[in-house]
């Protein structure tokens, strides 16, 4: 029904919008390969020697290391809890549903800083230190929503009858479990994991209040951008970072192709 | 010879899945306990530490914080001058983030939907996700570069004849970074919200001789504010509370960034928990407002 200069013009409109989102992101992908010390455009000479300081960087790498780690640890939690979460509201009718919903999602509809901030006076209230599993209680907060939504995505999409005739067929409840509703949201789960360790591995607002003096990926680059002349190893981890959460951002959205609703929901 | 066998006993695991059956809300409570612990240990328990520091006060001598109940932390925050005007000012920023997206997101989203093919619907589709999920911290940092004074923005305007701009460090800065960092927050939705609308309402409302533009107004944006509701949630509170940026990008102070240098270089944790109860008010306020133009069934 759109005449012909509407399509066009909101065409035009929304490759803009598509540009505005993408020439960054390419941006930071060529500053990356910069010779200069100082970040200054149009770069005229080119180089990778930087990539090479800043792999060589140990306090970079024990920084990546710390990043791994709490982001497998904080996927594992946000996988069990998020699944069993989404299992309970889709299968049970109880009091008090819509206020679960709410509580999981509150983590991220609330800005990072309540929730560092409060992490914080907790700490500082139990005098629990900072350590690897504060960060990791940080992360798994907000990443079980992740996993809950495309779990939650999966199973409405999931015909409940395909578990029925598998117990008229004589299967028991674990049988049923085993072979008719893990299969089924199975690739859901990896999905929602797959996002919540992209999520963990960037999170920078929530950690840099429950990590104390270790230092995650993110908080590397943020105390590097405060002192001078960091910019062109900082450019280097910046695209190492962009394209290693590419990945696990791609498989899950190949994963949830026909529940777009799950991944879009963050 | 005896035949009277005992009867095969049945496994433990089809007596388990049997008690199972029958007790349905044994399953229910093994499956919702350990979500629902975690948030009321982690996530609510750590609210209330939140909302008691800030009835607190620190010692300035020591340093402590003392706890004894008092309201002093939000008497400074309302009687100050600058933090009024923080406030206001943040809650600004924040606004003003919401409608350039929601104004850069609309085209995009009915693009989505109504003209591209199903081929590049999923293409577009996969270019909002990535940037959506992609590293925060270093989409700000490159807005950084961008717009510093010999970055590209610069280059740009002055190859395009437009003579160079000094945004960098500035208010303009802050808000072209925040409205880039949360667009998909928006786009989701509103792309959600438009798919929902059945075609067929828009050609009967063109049969019936509205023009586009009446047809706009009048069918699709009322059917979108929904989404656009449900996007303003992410926009507005994620603006509003964040100090990274600001920090990054800025020179100027906003909510994030005092509580972060309160946290920070003034250690005064009441303070800035006090300070963290404003964005949740406010919140709470805005999430009243938005839930009556239906951005829940948005979300």
């Amino acid at each position: 029904m759109e005449g012909r200069g509407t399509r066009i013009s909101v065409t035009a409109a929304a490759a803009l919008v598509l540009a505005f989102l993408w020439v960054p992101l390419l941006l930071i992908g060529v500053y990356a390969f910069a010779e200069s010390k100082i970040p200054a455009w149009p770069i005229t000479e080119f180089s990778t020697k930087w990539w090479s300081t800043a792999w060589h960087n140990t306090r970079m790498r024990d920084a990546l290391k710390t990043s791994v780690e709490v982001a497998a640890m904080a996927t594992a939690i946000a996988v069990l809890l998020g699944s069993a979460a989404a299992f309970a509201v889709h299968r049970f009718r109880f009091f008090g549903r819509d206020t679960v919903s709410l509580m999981l999602v509150l983590p991220i509809a609330l800005p990072g800083i309540v929730t560092g901030l409060a992490l914080l006076s907790a700490m500082q209230y139990g005098g629990i230190t900072p350590s690897l599993l504060t960060i990791v209680a940080g992360h798994a907060t907000f990443c079980v929503v992740v996993v809950y939504n495309n779990a939650l995505a999966r199973l409405r999409r999931t015909p409940g009858s395909l578990e029925e005739a598998s117990m008229d067929l004589g299967a028991d409840g674990w049988q049923t479990f085993r072979h008719i509703t893990l299969p089924s949201v199975a690739t859901a789960l990896v999905a929602g994991g797959l996002l919540a360790f992209a999520l963990s591995f960037d999170e920078v607002i929530v950690t840099y209040f429950t990590a104390g003096s270790q230092e995650t990926l993110p908080l590397w680059i943020f105390q590097q951008l405060k002192l001078p002349n960091q910019a062109p190893q900082v450019n280097v981890v910046a695209v190492s970072v962009i394209v290693l959460t590419f990945i696990p951002v791609l498989l899950a959205q190949r994963l949830m192709r026909n529940d777009p609703a799950g991944i879009g929901g963050r | 010879m005896a035949v009277s066998a005992a009867p095969n006993p049945q496994p433990l695991r089809t007596r388990l899945s049997a008690f199972f059956y029958r007790h349905r809300w044994l399953k229910l409570l093994l499956l919702l306990l350990p979500p629902l612990l975690w948030i009321c240990v982690v996530y609510l328990g750590a609210l209330a530490a939140l909302l008691a520091h800030s009835l607190w006060t620190t010692n300035d001598l020591t340093q402590e914080v003392e706890r004894t109940w008092s309201l002093d932390n939000f008497r400074t925050l309302w009687e100050t001058d600058v933090y009024r005007t923080i406030t206001l000012r943040t809650v600004g920023i924040a606004a003003a983030v919401t409608i350039t997206d929601a104004i850069l997101a609309f085209p995009l989203a009915y693009y989505m939907v109504r003209i591209a093919s199903p081929r590049w619907r999923a293409i577009v589709f996969v270019g909002v996700l990535m940037p959506l999920w992609s590293s925060y911290l270093v989409r700000v940092y490159t807005w950084r570069l961008i717009m510093s004074d010999n970055g590209f923005a610069n280059w740009s305007l002055e190859k395009l004849g437009f003579g160079s701009v000094d945004i960098a460090y500035s208010m303009w800065a802050l808000w072209i970074t925040e409205s880039y960092i949360w667009l998909p927050f928006m786009i989701l939705p509103i792309y959600a919200a438009l798919e929902r609308i059945p075609p067929s309402l828009l050609e009967a409302s063109g049969d019936l001789g509205a023009r586009i533009g009446v047809t706009f107004r009048r069918v699709i944006l009322p059917l979108a504010l929904p989404g656009i509701a449900a996007g303003s949630i992410f926009t507005f509170s994620l603006t509003m509370g964040d100090y990274i940026a600001p920090v990054l990008v800025s020179n100027t102070q906003f909510i994030g960034n005092v509580i972060y240098s309160n946290v920070g270089v003034a250690n005064n944790l009441p303070f800035a928990a006090a300070f963290t109860v404003v964005p949740i008010v406010i919140m709470a306020i805005y999430l009243t407002i938005v839930r009556r133009l239906g951005a829940f069934e948005g979300l």
